[in-house]
This record gives structure tokens, sequence and C-alpha cells, in this order.
């Protein structure tokens, strides 16, 4: 599965610094970042809270500026958000006061309704949600409402998905679930997934490969390739030796 | 689990509603006994009044009166406040020039207005296309209901929208959406709860007022029906008249609240 051709660098992060500045002076958020991100890969950010990998995404998706360095998209400097690299919040990011009809079909407006109604069932049925389009999203479960969330993003066709700790929010046995879905999404649609996480497991369940960011100092230390088939056992023993590698660059016992 | 602890079901609320309030008038009747209508009348004699009142159609007319300067007074404060709410809400600078002004305004008692609205408002009937549409008396109180609704209608919506989830801002902001769109499919839906609860604690300030804005200068109105009765010496139309203020005043606030409930229901988000 893994023995991918050489794909073409889809997003480049070349020496990005990020500083925000505070009373007690200025916090290195990113320090020196440097990272390429594939097309059509799955890529996952792991690292501690604190470490500055919601920040790199939130910068990656143009929300916010970094204070020196570039990223490009597909050779261009990302400099606002733009419908083409959407952000895939965790479940509660889909508006409470829209039906699921309404939230997926939300980035799709001077569309004729026909061809948006059209449009937004197809997406609606990709994540299975077919028969709740005129529901709100009070009246749905933290999976459905994310599979919503999923659903929105993809309506409006991007070639990157940024996912920030989307299943952070979900059960043990609906985030499973989720993760499974995100795969066979992926697969389906062939997006650039980045996917930022402080779950190692899930990390190594999802991605093509891993890239590792440490506190101290605020940048990537390394990227693993995940070269294991799916769909993937966390118990399998080239699973967990792959864990193991990732604590210890962490830094972090594992053990209980 | 102790009796608090149980859902309030139906019958229950309405028993113990009904004994709360039969303990009321028995007391209100005990204090008053002997009394006549130049004293504080009792429960009895105020049923009375309210049914002369009712049945001479002056009740009716009152109440129209002050139900009309009240709607209007709200509904002017609704269509200022709003827009300037968001503004505040969205902009910090518009939020620094006008705060300390509003804030320094909005601690002054919409009573402590009543000589300037008379001198403002007192001399002229408001006319449109040749039509009264109120006249001078109404002007003044419509005035004040509106400076008591203002404050709190343009306060909550400022922190609505300034307390709006950045996830919000951001998924509109990735989808393109931005300018009208923005406030029309993005802010004001996700303010909506705070504005509504803003407008329901307006409206019952304003329903308060209306009784002190309409004891100068006006000839209708329950404040008016108050005061009028009270220099008659009829006392009993006095509290007949405090009684239909209280009932009205409920009806409004369970409008607004069913109002809230309703526009909030389908998002989950009702409080009831």
């Amino acid at each position: 599965m893994s023995a991918l051709p050489a794909r073409r660098a889809k997003i480049e992060v070349k020496s990005v610094h990020k500083t925000f500045s505070t009373e007690k002076g200025a916090v290195h958020v990113l320090d020196e970042v440097n990272l390429t991100v594939r097309e059509g890969e799955f890529l996952a950010i792991v690292g501690p809270s604190g470490c500055g990998k919601s920040t790199l995404l939130n910068c990656m998706a143009g929300f916010e500026r970094i204070t020196s360095g570039s990223i490009t998209i597909d050779g261009k400097e990302v400099d606002h958000p733009d419908p083409k690299r959407v952000f895939v919040f965790q479940e509660t990011g889909i508006f409470p006061w829209y039906s699921v009809w309404d939230n997926v079909g939300f980035g799709l407006n001077g569309m004729p309704f026909d061809a948006k109604h059209e449009h937004v069932m197809k997406f609606i049925h990709l994540v299975g949600l077919e028969g709740f389009e005129r529901a709100f999203p009070a009246e749905l479960s933290g999976g459905m409402k994310q599979r919503v969330e999923f659903a929105r993003a993809l309506a409006v066709e991007p070639d990157v998905l940024y996912l920030d700790e989307p299943f952070g929010a979900l059960d043990a046995f609906t985030r499973i679930e989720m993760r499974r879905e995100i795969v066979r999404i992926w697969r389906e649609t062939g997006k650039t997934c980045i996917l930022v996480t402080h779950d190692v497991s899930e990390a190594l369940e999802l991605a093509d490969r891993v890239a590792i960011m440490t506190r101290r100092p605020a940048t990537l230390h390394s990227v693993l390739n995940v070269d294991m088939p799916r769909p993937r056992d966390s118990d399998d023993p080239p699973f967990r030796a792959m864990k193991d590698e990732i604590f210890k660059v962490l830094g972090v016992e594992r053990r209980v | 689990m102790s009796a608090s602890a149980l859902p309030a079901t139906w019958p229950r609320k309405l028993v113990l509603g009904a004994l709360g309030f039969a303990v009321f008038l028995a007391l209100w009747q005990v204090a008053t006994w002997g009394n006549d209508i130049t004293d504080v009348p009792g429960p009895v004699l105020t049923l009375k009044g309210l049914v002369e009142l009712a049945t001479a159609g002056v009740l009716w007319r009152n109440i129209i009166a002050s139900v009309f300067r009240v709607a209007w007074g709200f509904c002017l404060a609704a269509a200022v406040g709003i827009p300037l709410g968001v503004l505040m809400g969205w902009n910090r600078d518009v939020a620094l020039f006008s705060n300390p002004m509003i804030q320094m305004l909005r601690p002054i008692s919409p009573i402590a207005w009543i000589p300037f609205a008379v001198v403002i408002f007192g001399g002229a009937n408001f006319e449109l296309r040749g039509r009264v549409l109120f006249d001078a008396s109404d002007s003044s109180a419509i005035f004040l209901i509106f400076l008591a609704s203002f404050f709190p209608i343009v306060t909550a919506t400022t922190s609505a929208v300034r307390s709006i989830e950045l996830k919000y801002l951001r998924s509109a902001a990735n989808f393109g959406v931005r300018g009208l769109g923005l406030f029309r499919r993005v802010i004001l839906p996700a303010a909506m709860p705070q504005i509504l609860t803003g407008l329901r604690l307006a409206l019952g300030i304003a329903w308060v007022v209306i009784v002190a804005a309409e004891m100068l200068g006006v000839t209708s109105g329950l404040g008016f029906q108050v005061n009028d009765s009270r220099n008659n010496l009829r006392m009993d139309y006095v509290s007949a008249a405090m009684v239909v203020i209280g009932v009205v005043g409920l009806l409004l606030d369970t409008a607004m609240s069913n109002l809230e409930a309703s526009a909030l229901a389908r998002r989950g988000m009702s409080r009831r």
C-alpha cells in the first residue's frame, strides 16, 4: 500500500517562526519549522499540548499570520483562509441554527437551488447521513455532528483538509468509528489531509507519515513514515514499536 | 431524593401556585380588614373596583394606551439598539467610542428624564404624512420607554456579538462568507439567544417604567389610571389598576419567553 510513487509537494513550510508578544516578553510558539506535505497524503502532526501544533495548522489555514518564513500551497503564499483548503473543527464547529442540509450547503452560496440540493445530498450520502438532512444539530449524536462537519468541509470540494483534533470531544467507541470513516472518506476523495492530535495511536492508525513536534524547542523533531497496511491494528508489534519510538522522542513514559 | 429534586409536574405546579396565591389573598384580606375605598382596599373591594372599571370601558382604553406606548418605545429601542450593539460588539473602536457614554447614561433612571421628556416632546404632535401618529403626551412616554429599554438591548447585543465563538467566525471566513452574508448567516443567529434575553429583560423594565411615565401629562394609560384614581380618592381603582398592571406584565413576559423558547427550541437551546 505504502510503496507510493514520489508525489509532488502540495504544502511547503519553510523556516517558519511564530512569536506572540506577551507582557513577560516574546513567546516562541514556532521556532524554525520545516515541513513538506505531499499531494494526497495523510499527514499527522503529534505533540504534547502547547507545542504549537494547532498554531502551525492555523497558520497553514491562513487564520493566523506567521512572524517569519514562508508557507506555500501549490507555490502560492498562504495569507488568508480559502475554500480550497478547509478546516475541520471538533463536532461543535457546525452551526446549531442551521439544519444538516443548510450546514452542508453553507459554503455553496450562489449555486442554483437544484444543483445545490443535488450536491448537498451527495455529500450527506457520502458521510452516511441520508434521512437526517432536515434534522438540527441538537437532535444529532456527537458522531453524527462530526459527520456533518466533514460533509460541510467536503462539499466545497477543497484540495486540503485540516483536521484539528477532530475526534477530541467524542466518546471512545464513536472515535474508533469516526477514524474508520475518515480513512474511508480520504481514500474515496483523495484529499490531502493534515491531522493535528496529541493521541499517538490515532496518528499511527490514520496517517501515511507522522510529524513529531516538541515543546522546547517549539519545532518539528522528525517525520516518520508509517509503512503499515490498512486497516491497522494498534496491537500489532510493528505498530507498538512505532508508538514506543514516538513516545521516546517526546520523552514521555508511556506505561502507567 | 428530596422533593425539590423531583421534576415539577404540572398538577404540582398548579396546586402549589394556587396555594401560594390563596395565602397572599388571605393575608391581604386580613391586613386590610374593615378598610373602605379611601383607605388601602382589600381584595374584595379591589375586585369590585375592577369590575366597575371594566364595565365602564375605561380599563380597556387604558390598557391599550399603555401597551401602545410600550410597543412603540420598545420597538424603536430594538431598532436602534440591536444594530448599535452589533457594531459595538464587532468593532472595538466603536465600542471604545460609545461605551463610556452609554455606561454613564445607563444608570440614570428614565424617571429622572420625565421633566426633559415633557419639555422636549410635550409641545407637539408627532405627524407622519398629515396623520397624527402619536400625540404630544404619547411622545414623551414613548421616549421614556425607549430610554428604559435601549440600554439593556445595547448591552446584551454587544456582549452577544463579542462572545461569538471564534470557530464560527473562522468557519465563515474559511467558506468565503463575508460582509452582509456573514452578518445574516452567522453573526445574527449566533448572537440571537443572548439578544432575545436582553429583549425580554428590556420589555420587563419598559413595563415597570410605563406606569411612572404615565403619571405626568397624559390622560390615558394604566399609570394615569393609578394617579387619577388617587386624586379622586378611589383607592379601590388604584389597587384594581395595579392588579391589571401585574397581569398584563405577566402576559407580556410570557409572550416574550414563548418567543424566546420557540426561536431556540429547534437549536436545542431552549431553557424550558
